[in-house]
């Protein structure tokens, strides 16, 4: 019997509005900015909704895609401790559109935080570990947040050290932290490419500090008990991972955080993309052996 | 699957049927220089426009669901405030009338990507929700490799395909939907000689093959061969412009651009598709660029479609239709670059 025509109206095969999976974000509120060197600024920015704020949960390591409406949207790893939840910090440096609009904004404005992405550092492995953290000039902000988890839980690792390597003084990031740090008993040590007037510390590279600091270190406790955090320029990774290796760290102790461009943070633009992986989902943070199968990673 | 038959003059009338949506179907859209007929996929209005026996659009059927450019949220700015709102769209059905295998495999492929958790991508999942796909059999052109590439064929991805048998067509039902529509036309059941036709119709299709991609160890071979001189010959050719990425099926990369209206008061996120070819692709602010040359970005192309995407998913990211190669304008063709990957030399053109 023929149905006419009305009966084949095509119905869809799944019904109803799809659920929302992050194409909405937080509305967050920039309470304070802060300008560290004349590039980079920290901005405070806080979830505006209390209670999204407090189940906003992250990991050291992963980041925010954050949202100036009509101006962009940016991934940006968080500076913080994950004990603060959604009252996040980022260490900007304007350098784009965005970050440089973003340079010109006082506190008070609304920007959308959605997030957070990808993996991160695995902190709570390393527990009774000793931990060697590398910052290459802006790779020390991806840094900030496994420092600050481990300065919140200071006696429950091994030996510490931080070495820092930056182009000159007046572009160090977090200079009024480092003496707090240090408190923690926290080994810094911070080395820049060019001197300037009254620098009192070291010139050189960041791979001048890490010899020195394998040289005296125990042979077997690096082997064994020993984490790296790497985060730097490209061929920062080259030569600080190779080191790490001759040293003995084996390859899944080393993490190295990676940059791409993104445009989702979601894996579906596929700007981060390398080899099969998505750096916004797989990623930011690998360990050295993926990175090793990853054709051009590093 | 539910195999039934119906003659090739009921065609139309199960275009009449389904008329009361909005329908979209290969169509003429004029000749090349050399006389060859061109077609695309648009909208229909008649029944006559649908030409089922057309070689290849040149483009796929992507802008209908995956839009070259798509609003993906505006806001309403009022001072430091400002809302957002998102509408995935998709509210009206959309009848793909005569979708060739590779087509409907890319949509396969793309499903498993742009369908994934936990970021599903909506705009794409409700358009999804609400098409209709008719599949039609196709005769391979000389740049289709479909064959190797195991997408010359559908087991599912539509509602029906047809595949044309002297006066009647075969039809292969494969939804629910598309089982209660045909049933408003006259169908007889297949018989062993009907069985026959379709079989010899299949084997007759497939000695019309002329173009092979050895894909046998490719993903492991293009690992081995990531820094063969061959790349820098085909990024030396490559005018890194993206049209191979515009024309196909499965590419599905895209950047985000803001737009602002005059007054200020409102503004919108636009996705743009992208193409991995062009230069700043890879570029982060501050300038470093990670693929600044053509050919690195020429080969992440073919490293994403045969090794990444293989690794990720046990398949590639590639529907051998051979779009890419016959709009290229500097005639570089996916059988080509990959013997070439295995030759470990590009021959002269």
């Amino acid at each position: 019997m023929s149905k006419g025509p009305f009966a084949c109206r095509v119905t869809p095969s799944r019904s109803g509005q799809p659920q929302d999976h992050g194409d909405f974000s937080h509305q967050a509120e920039i309470t304070m900015v802060y300008p560290l060197t004349a590039t980079e600024k920290l901005y405070q920015i806080q979830i505006r909704d209390p209670e999204a704020r407090h189940n906003f949960s992250f990991k050291p390591g992963q980041f925010v895609m954050l949202e100036v409406p009509g101006i962009g949207e940016a991934p940006f790893s968080i500076s913080s401790a994950p004990s603060r939840h959604g009252d996040i910090e980022l260490c900007i440096r304007a350098a784009g559109t965005m970050t440089t609009f973003l340079s010109r904004l006082e506190r008070g404005v609304m920007v959308g935080i959605s997030g957070p992405f990808g993996t991160s550092f695995p902190v709570e492995d390393m527990l009774g570990d000793d931990i060697l953290l590398l910052a290459g000039g802006l790779g020390v902000v991806p840094l900030r947040a496994p420092i600050m988890s481990v300065l919140e839980n200071r006696s429950r690792y091994g030996r510490v050290d931080i070495m820092y390597g930056a182009r000159c003084p007046s572009e160090l990031l977090f200079g009024y932290q480092h003496a707090m740090w240090r408190q923690f008993d926290i080994d810094l040590q911070v080395i820049v490419d060019k001197g300037e007037e009254g620098w009192p510390g070291p010139v050189g590279l960041i791979t001048d500090l890490l010899r020195r600091r394998l040289e005296e270190g125990d042979r077997h406790r690096l082997a064994t008990q020993t984490n790296a955090i790497v985060c730097g320029p490209p061929v920062m990774f080259k030569f600080v991972c190779a080191m790490l290796l001759e040293a003995g760290l084996p390859m899944e102790k080393i993490f190295v955080s990676l940059e791409r461009r993104m445009h989702c943070g979601r894996g579906k633009c596929c700007r981060c993309n390398i080899g099969s992986t998505y750096t916004c989902l797989d990623g930011p943070v690998f360990n050295y052996w993926s990175v090793l199968n990853l054709q051009e990673a590093i | 699957m539910i195999f039934k038959i119906f003659a090739a003059r009921e065609l139309a009338h199960l275009f009449e049927l389904l008329a009361v949506n909005r329908l979209v179907g290969p169509v003429k859209k004029g000749q090349n220089a050399q006389g060859k007929d061109l077609y695309d996929f648009e909208t229909l209005y008649h029944f006559e426009d649908l030409q089922l026996d057309y070689d290849q659009t040149m483009h796929a059927a992507k802008k209908y669901f995956l839009p070259h450019r798509e609003e993906t949220g505006s806001f309403t700015l009022q001072g430091l405030e400002w809302q957002k709102e998102v509408d995935y769209g998709g509210h009206h059905p959309l009848v793909l009338f005569g979708l060739h295998a590779c087509d409907i495999n890319a949509l396969n492929k793309l499903d498993k990507v742009l369908l994934a958790e936990p970021y599903p991508n909506q705009f794409y999942g409700a358009k999804r929700a609400e098409m209709f796909i008719i599949g039609h059999s196709c005769q391979p052109t000389p740049a289709c490799f479909c064959r190797s590439m195991g997408t010359d064929s559908v087991l599912h991805g539509c509602d029906l395909f047809l595949t044309p048998l002297g006066d009647d067509y075969f039809v292969e039902i494969m939804s629910s939907r598309a089982f209660h529509i045909l049933e408003n036309l006259n169908l007889r059941e297949p018989d062993h000689e009907d069985h026959k036709r379709f079989q010899e119709a299949g084997q007759a299709r497939q000695g019309l093959f002329t173009t092979e991609v050895e894909t046998s160890d490719l993903s492991k071979i293009l690992d081995m061969e990531f820094d063969s001189p061959v790349w820098s010959e085909w990024g030396r050719r490559c005018l890194s412009c993206g049209t191979c990425a515009q024309v196909c099926p499965t590419c599905y990369c895209y950047g985000v651009e803001e737009v602002v209206a005059m007054n200020m008061a409102r503004a919108a996120k636009i996705r743009q598709l992208y193409s991995c070819n062009l230069l700043d692709f890879a570029e982060v602010a501050g300038g470093h660029n990670f693929r600044p040359k053509s050919s690195t970005r020429l080969k992440y192309r073919y490293y994403h479609k045969h090794r990444g995407f293989v690794e990720a998913f046990e398949e590639a990211l590639c529907v051998g239709c051979g779009r890419c190669g016959t709009n290229c304008l500097a005639d570089i063709t996916v059988p080509e670059v990959i013997a070439s990957i295995r030759r470990g030399e590009v021959e002269d053109v």
